[in-house]
């Protein structure tokens, strides 16, 4: 897919997680925005999956470790051909197979049941251990938001990873600088983040995390990296896409109404029609 | 009584580990830097390469757990049980329970008997803890023949299993040619009329042996093993509550929660019927020697005699 595909699937996709929230009546938009970007890149460029056959065995993994973007990756699945785009209407409610946050039993394509902060690194650095057992080839893709990475958790996972030299293994930090009390940097910093996972044995690439040529060079740098773990640290904003989202923290989990989501799509049409200009 | 063999069922752990780890190639072992007293460390030294130390960092290593099973691997997570159902409870209930993920959890060191390292690592609540998360199949075998059975049973069975083991050697119990393990089937070691004691784990020696001293006062006690408390064996307590007088439960392990609240759970539902309940009183344990330990807080055989006499 080249870049313009790619932009315009973004696009798409944010219209799918504004659209899914709206119908939900509460969620998680600012967080689904900033990751869309990436979100894209991962299912519609560089991971091995096929929604005919969601379980395969040698499929590339994604462990969505700050599952409460579960939008963005339902958007991503509904789009790929997993399950019917109707579902995305029903996200939320009552006896719907979609989730607040992913349910791996329930959701075709979705590879671990995820949310409770902290716990998906470790879960994705299982998968990829798995891979070194028994020598497969398959990759591991894992996303953390930039709150996120001050549980502890996050951190014993890292140690392990950098120390097994799981070079399968791909850690995206969404680093869109607010988590619901605020920015991260005021409420408990963990900046330097890329210091950080470099002090963990891991290659560390800082990206803008809306800029898809970076996103590429990222993804493929990390592959072509033997012996250690890459993190890409990805610079994002919160509610990207969205005029009135932006980075505004009160955007972490709630959902527009029935004004707010007809502003926000008009902003995302405005996107489209300029893509379609190109 | 004559001499008795005696083993304590960690050791039975590991051994059956390494017997499962050359019957399957999946077999993983996963510990946090306690090897050499989960007796994983068998497992190890036969399978390095399946022998994954996660370091001191048991929450991680649920969650590698957790990955390792949604590839295939059946993963054996070992640590004492406080660290296990205690410190990684949510990563349990989360990333293993809530996805019914194929993940076997090795807690050793449960209950008091873990002697002198004191109230920190005696954990009398994971039974209770472990028991709130749904799909979660929780064994606490009373015996070497049976931990090994146990571990075998785990492996066979597709879901969370949580296996409790002791640390203190304990009399070997169930080497009779007719022994069976079955998950969920209780034994009733000890018919008797009049009483009934359910025990499991470590205590279900410690019964048999207090059943004999009630005899010989003229109370004949059944005895039952409960080494599967979740799913239970409904029936088997159903039958002993209208058969005899009085249940009496044994565990070493919080009468908040563990055995004896599963007991009066099936009971009060379908069969109400009086219950003592004979475990850790709500409150710490502490330093000593592990069998000091068990006759201070009453949960060798002349403690349960005695609160059996004191409670008929």
């Amino acid at each position: 897919m080249n870049k313009l595909e790619l932009q315009q699937h973004a696009n798409q996709l944010r219209k799918h997680i504004v659209t899914s929230l709206h119908a939900a009546k509460c969620g998680h938009p600012g967080g689904s925005l900033s990751v869309a970007d990436i979100m894209t890149y991962l299912y519609f460029e560089e991971m091995n999956v096929d929604p005919k056959d969601p379980k395969k065995a040698d499929r590339d993994r994604l462990v969505l470790s700050k599952g409460h973007v579960a939008p963005a990756l339902y958007a991503a699945l509904a789009m790929k051909g997993y399950f019917p785009k109707e579902e995305l209407l029903k996200l939320r409610k009552t006896g719907a197979m979609l989730q607040g946050h992913p349910d791996m039993k329930g959701t075709p394509g979705v590879d671990m049941s995820a949310g409770s902060l902290g716990q998906g690194i470790s879960v994705a650095v299982g998968m990829a251990l798995s891979a070194k057992l028994s020598n497969e080839d398959y990759r591991v893709y894992t996303i953390l938001g930039d709150g996120e990475i001050q549980e502890g958790q996050v951190w014993e996972a890292a140690m392990f990873a950098g120390h097994r030299k799981l070079d399968n293994l791909v850690v995206i930090v969404d680093n869109n600088n607010l988590q619901i009390d605020g920015s991260i940097d005021e409420v408990c910093s963990p900046y330097p983040i890329g210091d950080k996972f470099k002090a963990f044995n891991f290659n560390v690439i800082e990206i803008d995390g809306h800029d898809f040529d970076a996103i590429e060079a990222a993804f493929k740098a990390a592959k072509e990296t033997k012996g250690m773990p890459t993190a890409i640290v990805a610079k994002t904003t919160k509610g990207k896409g969205v005029s009135f989202m932006e980075n505004q923290a009160s955007w972490h989990g709630a959902a527009p109404n029935d004004e707010q989501y007809a502003t926000a799509m008009a902003d995302l049409e405005k996107v489209g029609e300029a893509l379609c200009q190109k | 009584m004559s001499e008795v063999k005696k083993i304590a069922t960690r050791d039975s752990y590991g051994n059956a580990l390494v017997e499962l780890g050359k019957e399957f190639d999946n077999v993983v072992v996963l510990d946090a830097d306690l090897a050499a007293a989960t007796k994983t460390g068998t497992f190890k030294k036969e399978f390095p390469e399946r022998h994954i130390d996660c370091g001191i960092a048991e929450c991680n290593m649920m969650g590698i757990a957790a990955g390792l099973a949604t590839t295939g691997k059946v993963p054996f997570a070992s640590s004492f049980a406080m660290f296990a159902a205690g410190r990684a409870f949510e990563q349990v209930r989360n990333a293993i329970g809530y996805p019914k993920l194929n993940v076997k959890i090795g807690a050793t060191h449960a209950g008091i008997s873990v002697g002198e390292d004191g109230a920190t690592h005696q954990c009398n609540e994971d039974i209770a803890l472990m028991r709130t998360i749904p799909n979660m199949v929780i064994i606490n075998p009373s015996d070497d023949v049976e931990a090994k059975a146990a571990v075998k049973a785990a492996y066979e069975h597709y879901g969370p299993v949580y296996l409790r083991f002791g640390r203190l050697a304990a009399p070997v119990i169930n080497d009779t040619p007719d022994y069976k393990f079955e998950i969920g089937k209780g034994v009733t070691v000890r018919d008797g009329k009049d009483i009934t004691i359910v025990a499991t784990g470590l205590e279900v020696g410690f019964a048999v042996e207090a059943a004999e001293m009630l005899a010989k006062d003229g109370i004949d006690a059944r005895v039952v093993n409960i080494h599967t408390i979740k799913p239970i064996d409904e029936d088997i307590i159903v039958k002993a509550a209208q058969e005899t007088k009085k249940i009496f439960t044994v565990e070493e392990h919080s009468i908040i929660g563990g055995l004896g609240s599963a007991v009066c759970d099936v009971l009060c539902e379908k069969c109400p019927a009086p219950v003592y309940k004979i475990g850790v009183r709500d409150t710490f344990g502490e330093s000593g020697p592990a069998v000091e330990l068990l006759h201070k807080y009453e949960l060798d055989a002349e403690g349960i005699y005695k609160q059996v006499k004191e409670n008929m």
